[in-house]
């Protein structure tokens, strides 16, 4: 049987040459998300904005979207987003956070279920108040930096210092990218945007240390190969397996995607964007990044710069 | 040599056997899980509410309320204390979350705050016992000003103290909703977390768990008609109250209370014998029987009041004394409001209001469909992966295969050990550790490859490719860890859920690439005696 080969052995792929592309690119991109990022902004769902989402499905699989948005506009609890949603039947709810505090959001839905009662099915009710939306604001920034930080500080001690400014750099490249896929496609970011975020930081990190791990042994082995030359190496000996475990996580991601359901279709839209961004970073954001940071250190350097300066 | 020893080999099949058993548990009845020995681990996994439907409730304790309450029984301590001193003073009062007076005379300044500062308590916690810090500071300015201030850790106290007995009032009141094993526990400082499976509409248990229910029996003020103290100022021993009815009549109130819920051993929803109107019954303990029976012989003619969470509830006159202890309370009660106060009085009172500061609702139908729909994506996932895998690497894909399905088996294994709650982004960290599981595999054969291609013999290519790749799948793993770790900790609920299959998932693919996987090479090698690699 022949068997598949999607990267094909040995190859001497250039792929620095192509961070005077990448690089300007990954930049570009990232200012834009950034402005984006100030003036259109996240679609924050109710977990860190606070107020009341209700999905609704019709009991007779057929939902007026009219209707329910005029009795809920009559409710006078503000501007409610009402939105088909999921399957035929479906229909999502959005009331703003309410003036008076926590006790105040529950009026919310006594009203929507006294008035939506009769025609149709609560499948989801969530409030969420003033303060607690305020608190997981601050855990979801907080988990986001420390797992930065934490693996800033593992990959410090495991590998060298310009290596793990390396990883970091293509992480938090990543991790803009990621939220740029949020502001652009307005997907709701929420507390399982979060988590889809971490994974993403934690997959980035896992393809980079993979290319890395291979620099730092190349490196031992080839004292005076140029750094260009030895990145280079590093990701083509590493890229069939970069290529192999990228299209198996795809696959599952894209089986969740498309089977995955309602609930979870958010999420993993974003993982499987996010599986892309951090393969493209590995070997064309953190490695490049590795030539104007320096590879060797100290003695090593000095050897290398020697080696190259001799080499005609 | 590629070996792997007869002990390893058993070993590591004895992991798999046991990890893969501890699945079983799931599909006994609970039945059949309790029968089973001591010795046998007999957890299974736990359906998140996401996925089963139900209620997800987090309360605050009112701590401004604990405050004030503090402060208010302060101030009448206060009052009381320096009434037994006979100590003048004036302008008592509560100032800047402190009580406050003015001595009328300054030379009775030491002999007031020798007084007050027997109000306070040492603080005792039951982590530390005794920390010997006091509830209270009590200060004077010199000039006659005294100033009691509850301390910081006084107050902390007491918000802890609040919410244990506030856990317990709240479970007793989610028992009566009748509903199957809820989760009621501690969340943070001042917060309560109530998770009732199946339920679908949580009204009528924010209705029950948003009263604090704190019932006295107490005269009525008869010395000023309450209109007047509604237009001055209700006299200082007294409470202007109003009533449940519509409209409120006030109703003045002495502070006294004759007797309190505390007392109480029962309460019954029931129907009052002559109006047939929905009423409550309820039986006092011995000591709030004699109370009771000693007040309302005193005070035969009189009108008492009912007063619950400060409205009054009816106040009717004493006929004659009731001594046996038990009573009635009437009052525009329905037979679903008679019901429910019957079950706050059993439950007894909060020592302060709960809000509800986050409600997550899932309905049965949400979850049944998140569970098919992840199951689906799950199959689906496992199908692509596994002819992927076997595209590529044939026999090796093969035995990769044969290691992710184990390792998906020993995360249904270690959940169900650990009793873990399985949540629908846990399913997502299902399918996506499916992808990822093969990632340790794959660097491995993708070494053996460049080893075995670089000249080695297959046996030393092999040896060689499990040897270097070991430090990568660890390295790259580690990372995966720290993230999720972070993510455990930092997450609640369904994230949670993700992060613990997501840890597991790391753990159980470095176990089953670096020791399964190399097993069954090792056989096959053994068996075929190849000259080349299948891929």
């Amino acid at each position: 049987m022949r068997l598949l080969r999607i990267w094909p052995e040995g190859t001497n792929f250039d792929f620095m040459r192509y961070r005077r592309l990448s690089f300007p690119l990954s930049a570009a991109l990232s200012v834009l998300v950034c402005v984006l990022f100030m003036t259109v902004g996240l679609n924050f769902g109710i977990d860190f904005k606070g107020g009341t989402l209700i999905e609704l499905h019709a009991k007779t699989g057929q939902a007026d979207v009219a209707k329910v948005r005029q009795a809920s506009d009559a409710m006078g609890f503000g501007d409610v987003e009402v939105q088909e949603f999921g399957n035929e039947g479906g229909i999502s709810l959005r009331f703003p956070m309410q003036a008076g505090g926590d006790q105040a959001q529950g009026e919310v839905v006594q009203k929507a279920r006294a008035a939506f009662t009769s025609d149709y099915d609560f499948r989801r009710v969530e409030t969420v108040g003033p303060r607690v939306s305020g608190e997981l604001v601050q855990a979801g920034t907080a988990g986001v930096v420390i797992s930065v930080l934490a693996v800033l500080v593992y990959l410090w001690f495991r590998f060298e210092r310009n290596l793990a400014i390396g990883a970091i750099i293509g992480t938090l490249h990543d991790i803009v990218l990621t939220v740029g896929f949020f502001v652009i496609t307005q997907l709701e970011f929420n507390m399982t945007s979060i988590a889809a975020i971490l994974t993403i930081v934690g997959y980035s990190l896992n393809e980079t240390v993979v290319v890395f791990d291979r620099t730092r042994e190349l490196l031992r082995r080839y004292k005076t190969m140029p750094d260009t030359e030895l990145l280079n190496l590093s990701i083509n000996s590493t890229m069939s397996r970069t290529v192999m475990t990228a299209t198996t996580t795809f696959l599952s991601l894209l089986a969740l995607v498309l089977f995955g359901g309602e609930a979870i279709n958010g999420f993993a839209q974003v993982m499987l964007v996010g599986i892309v961004i951090c393969t493209y970073s590995a070997v064309f954001v953190s490695s490049p990044s590795l030539i104007y940071l320096g590879l060797r250190q100290g003695q090593a350097a000095k050897a290398a710069a020697k080696a190259a300066a001799v080499r005609p | 040599m590629l070996h792997y020893s007869r002990t390893k080999t058993l070993l590591t099949l004895l992991i798999v056997v046991v990890g893969l058993l501890l699945i079983v548990p799931n599909f006994l009845t609970p039945a059949q899980r309790a029968a089973l020995p001591s010795w046998v681990p007999s957890s299974a996994i736990v359906l998140g509410l996401d996925l089963q439907g139900g209620s997800h409730l987090l309360l605050e304790v009112d701590a401004k309320a604990l405050r004030q309450e503090r402060l208010q029984g302060l101030r009448d301590e206060a009052r009381r204390a320096l009434r037994d001193e006979r100590i003048g003073y004036t302008g008592l009062g509560i100032v800047n979350g402190a009580v406050q007076l003015r001595l009328r005379d300054t030379a009775d300044n030491d002999k007031a705050l020798q007084k007050l500062r027997t109000l306070a308590q040492p603080i005792t916690n039951t982590v530390l016992g005794a920390t010997g810090e006091l509830d209270l500071d009590v200060a004077s300015n010199g000039q006659g000003l005294i100033t009691i201030t509850p301390t910081q850790a006084g107050i902390e106290n007491r918000i802890r103290a609040a919410v244990d007995q506030s856990i317990e009032i709240v479970r007793r009141r989610v028992d009566e909703l009748g509903t199957t094993e809820p989760n009621i526990q501690r969340q943070g400082s001042d917060r309560i977390l109530v998770e009732v499976p199946g339920l679908q509409d949580p009204q009528r248990l924010k209705d029950l768990l948003g009263k604090t229910a704190k019932l006295s029996f107490r005269m009525v003020d008869t010395s000023m008609p309450p209109e007047q103290a509604a237009a001055t100022s209700p006299p200082p021993d007294s409470d202007l109250l109003y009533t449940t009815d519509e409209p409120p009549r006030p109703v003045l109130v002495e502070k006294r209370v004759l007797v309190s819920g505390e007392d109480l051993t029962d309460a019954q929803p029931g129907f009052d014998q002559r109006t047939n109107e929905p009423v409550v019954n309820f039986r006092f303990n011995s000591n709030g029987a004699r109370r009771f029976g000693e007040a309302t012989q005193r005070n035969v003619g009189k009108p008492f009041a009912i007063v619950l969470d400060n409205k009054v509830v009816s106040a009717p006159v004493i006929r004659e004394p009731i001594m046996g202890g038990s009573g009635q309370i009437s009052g525009n009660f329905t037979v679903q409001s008679a019901n429910d106060l019957s079950i706050l009085l059993r439950s007894g009172a909060l020592p302060a209001p709960l809000t509800v500061v986050e409600e997550r609702t899932v309905g049965p139908g949400l979850g049944a469909d998140s569970i098919r729909a992840g199951t689906h994506a799950t199959y689906v996932a496992a199908i692509f992966v596994v002819i992927f895998m076997f595209l590529t690497y044939g026999t090796f894909g093969f035995i990769a295969n044969l290691a992710l399905a184990i390792h998906v088996g020993l995360i249904f294994g270690l959940m169900s050990m650990l009793g873990a709650t399985l949540t629908l982004p846990g399913i997502a960290g299902i399918v996506l550790t499916i992808g990822t599981a093969v990632d340790s595999n794959v660097l491995i054969y993708e070494r053996i490859r460049e080893e075995f291609h670089g000249g080695r013999s297959l046996v030393l290519a092999i040896q060689a490719g499990f040897e270097r790749a070991f430090a990568t799948i660890i390295d790259s793993n580690s990372t995966m860890a720290i993230a999720a770790l972070i993510l455990f900790f930092m997450g609640s609920g369904p994230v949670k859920g993700f992060a613990v299959v997501f840890l597991l998932g790391i753990l159980t693919t470095v176990i089953t690439a670096v020791t399964m996987t190399r097993m069954m090479i090792a056989l096959w090698y053994r068996w075929t005696r190849p000259k080349t690699l299948p891929f």
